[in-house]
């Protein structure tokens, strides 16, 4: 099964190793026909409506208005409703450092997001502390806190490459099972469990 | 300065001098508020640019840098404390009020507690927060991740000094016992990033604010200390992104001024254009995002085509749209790209065209002008008392342009206009923008024809070792003063590289300016003091 979207040729994703190995995962649960129909549904709507949570600590934030703006525009994808309350969002692009003292305020967003709901570690700084690594302050890296989905790279990534990490998340949420999707839930709950947060409801 | 140092010297017969930099005079603990007062009042040293924490591993102790608004002389006063257990200085917090802020921070990274500081709380780290990071001993082991929320408190410390010299340390509240306390931020689309006001209302009016910072603190002062001179210099880009070039010029600079390497001409201009170039894209964002603040979100995309059309010409050189890292010690990384005077120069001719709608769109709108005019009003005592400088300070009637009071590379051989506002509200702030774009495109297009021929890199040692010593410079970024602080012991590490930032006094000065204002007029105002959060926080 060949997973794309947005009319990019299969062959010019990188990553398809993964996708083809989450494929192999729903062929192997042996996804029922009928609900395996209706999932393909509504991925489709899901995957090209994925609206973003205003999110941004620092410099990678300015890229992602620049994504927003007439040149990169999101709009083209369905990804421009940016939404300021994490009750209306689907995803976090966690565009920025993040520091111990925004630590619990981040994963309270993330708890606060409606489900499904999805994490792009956008920049060096989200995926690893970056430029920061030696700093008493930053965390290293946001999946110490909250489980990521897409890592994109980068100190700024460029608005093409936001874009590219974006449509490698729709991508993935185009192989989910929406009906009785168990699998990607429990992984979730295991991980919230690894790494509590206390006084946060989940 | 010789007279000002005769006059110092009869006043306070115990002070000694160090004239190796700006003139630095040394003080007891006990005579540092008089020889503060004295120096405001009597030598009109009336602008507090910068409280430097240190730590001499024998001693602790500030320096604070003052700044004349007149003739624009600089001083600094030291004062060091051999206790290290409980280090302890006094206030001058009731002299400026933006030194109640600068000595939280030196509290808050070294741990010297300031007698009469009326709020002696951390001002970045968490109350629980375990040591003082900036000590020479810290040890970061002590401080993991946190795994809850942030203990919140409603108090602040005080320490008084009670007529026997016993210093007792008493509980004051932060707000009132029956303020009704709301939380603006840290996730907030108007507060420009992560930071957060407590604010107690009264209805809709505002009766205080307390600037909660330290959300995307990044702990760079600490980081440099343990990297090379040039690895220090990328750190520039990534506090206030829009001034990346600024930023690093004045990083530069120092440590060229300090190492006595010469640059050549053609770096000179090549900075001073990416300089002007990166003011226009700040300012132009500024616009963009301010207004869709008030709620004209058209205009972020007006702006953001200029500033677009810029970051493709930083693209083509520098080969980045953001954190570009393009000024090295001795000049700049790359030359010039065979397209950059052609694109600059059609960046000129759309520029008129460009300013021209935004006036029509925005500036005369009725609504524009009812929520911005006389909206946050900045006496020019106010600005000064708060450390305002750049374009915030410039619309409250303050000349603080650096590059016309400390002229530095070849800004004094350029003809240019300081813009100065007196009317000091939200509407004056921005137009001061407006106009500097302006300016900076009068600058570009003095230069552009005739940038010389020449080294884009002077020789610089592939080691490079500072001399024993300490430096001051500071450069005009695009949100007001950049300072840097650089303190060398000889080896390939700086001692201590403090950075002055202006953003943190404008944020500051939140505060003082919405008391009695309404809440929608936090947004106006915070949008008109335009502070990047990175940048405040380090
Ligand atoms: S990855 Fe780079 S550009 Fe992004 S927030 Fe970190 S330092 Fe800034």
């Amino acid at each position: 099964m060949e997973v794309t979207t947005k009319s990019m040729p299969y062959e010019a994703w990188k990553d398809n190793e993964y996708i083809e190995s989450l494929v192999n995962e729903l062929k192997e649960n042996g996804t029922n026909v009928i609900v395996g129909s209706f999932d393909k549904l509504i991925n489709w709507g899901r995957s090209n409506s994925i609206w973003p949570l205003t999110f941004a600590t620092s410099c990678c934030g300015i890229e992602f208005v620049s994504l927003g703006a007439a040149r990169f525009d999101m709009a083209r994808f369905g990804w421009e409703v940016a939404r300021s309350s994490p009750r209306q969002a689907d995803f976090i692009m966690v565009a920025g450092t993040i520091v111990h003292r925004m630590a619990p305020v981040l994963r309270r967003l993330y708890d606060q997001l409606a489900e499904p709901k999805y994490v792009i570690a956008t920049g060096s700084c989200a995926v690893s502390g970056g430029p920061f690594k030696k700093s008493y302050h930053v965390v290293m890296g946001v999946d110490k806190i909250i489980p990521v989905d897409v890592y994109l790279p980068g100190c700024p990534p460029r608005p093409e490459a936001m874009i590219y990490a974006i449509m490698q998340l729709s991508r993935k949420m185009k192989v989910e099972r929406f009906f009785g999707g168990v699998n990607r839930k429990e992984k979730q709950q295991e991980f919230l469990k690894e790494h509590p947060v206390e006084g946060v409801e989940d | 300065m010789a007279d000002i140092q005769e006059r110092i010297a009869g006043q306070f017969p115990e002070a000694t001098f160090d004239t190796s930099d700006v003139l630095t005079v040394e003080i007891p603990d006990s005579k540092l508020h008089a020889l503060a007062r004295f120096l405001r009042d009597e030598l009109r040293f009336d602008f507090l640019v910068t409280i430097v924490g240190m730590d001499w591993v024998e001693k602790m102790g500030c320096i604070y840098y003052l700044q004349s608004t007149s003739d624009h002389s600089r001083i600094a006063i030291k004062a060091t404390t051999a206790d290290r257990e409980n280090p302890m200085l006094h206030s001058i917090a009731d002299l400026w009020h933006i030194a109640g802020i600068f000595e939280r921070e030196v509290y808050d990274f070294f741990g010297i507690v300031f007698i009469g500081n009326p709020d002696m709380r951390r001002l970045f780290l968490s109350i629980d927060w375990k040591g003082y990071p900036l000590r020479k001993d810290y040890d970061p082991s002590l401080n993991p991740v946190p795994t809850e929320n942030e203990r919140q408190s409603d108090f602040t410390d005080t320490y008084v000094e009670h007529s026997d010299g016993k210093v007792v340390k008493e509980q004051a509240r932060v707000f009132e016992e029956d303020d009704f306390v709301v939380n603006i931020g840290p996730q907030h689309p108007a507060t420009h990033g992560v930071l957060r006001f407590r604010t107690a209302v009264d209805g809709e009016t505002i009766r205080k604010i307390d600037v909660y910072m330290g959300y995307i603190h990044r702990g760079i002062e600490k980081i440099c200390e343990g990297l090379t001179y040039p690895q220090t210099l990328h750190f520039m880009d990534r506090m206030d992104y829009f001034s990346a070039h600024n930023y690093h010029h004045g990083l530069c600079m120092t440590i060229e001024q300090a190492a006595g390497i010469e640059v050549s001409r053609r770096v000179q201009v090549i900075r001073v254009i990416m300089d002007e170039l990166s003011r226009i894209a700040s300012h132009c964002l500024f616009i963009g995002t301010f207004c869709m603040d008030l709620g004209a979100t058209t205009m972020l995309f007006y702006t953001l085509r200029v500033r677009e059309q810029i970051l493709d010409i930083m693209d083509k050189t520098c080969g980045a749209r953001m954190t570009f890292n393009y000024e090295t010690i001795g000049g700049v990384m790359q030359d010039l790209h065979p397209d950059f005077v052609k694109d600059v120069k059609e960046l000129l001719a759309v520029l008129p065209a460009n300013l021209k709608e935004y006036d029509k769109l925005f500036t005369g709108n009725v609504i524009t002008r009812n929520r911005m005019e006389g909206v946050g009003k900045m006496s020019r005592e106010d600005a000064i008392t708060w450390s305002v400088t750049g374009p915030s300070g410039r619309a409250s009637g303050w000349a603080c342009d650096i590059r016309k009071t400390h002229p530095y590379s070849i800004y004094p051989e350029l003809d240019f206009e300081q813009v100065v506002m007196h009317e000091g509200d939200a509407m004056a702030r921005f137009k001061v923008r407006m106009k500097e774009i302006e300016e900076s495109a009068k600058i570009i297009a003095q230069l552009i024809d005739n940038i010389p021929e020449g080294e884009i890199q002077a020789k610089v040692a592939k080691v490079l070792k500072l001399p024993v010593g300490h430096w001051f410079r500071t450069v005009e970024g695009c949100r007001g003063a950049f300072g840097i602080y650089l303190e060398s012991d000889g080896t390939v590490n700086p001692y201590r590289l403090k950075i002055v930032p202006p953003c943190l006094p404008a944020a500051a000065a939140v505060d003082h300016l919405t008391r009695g204002q309404k809440i929608a007029d936090l947004i106006t105002i915070g949008g008109s003091l335009d502070y990047i959060v990175p940048d405040m926080d380090r």
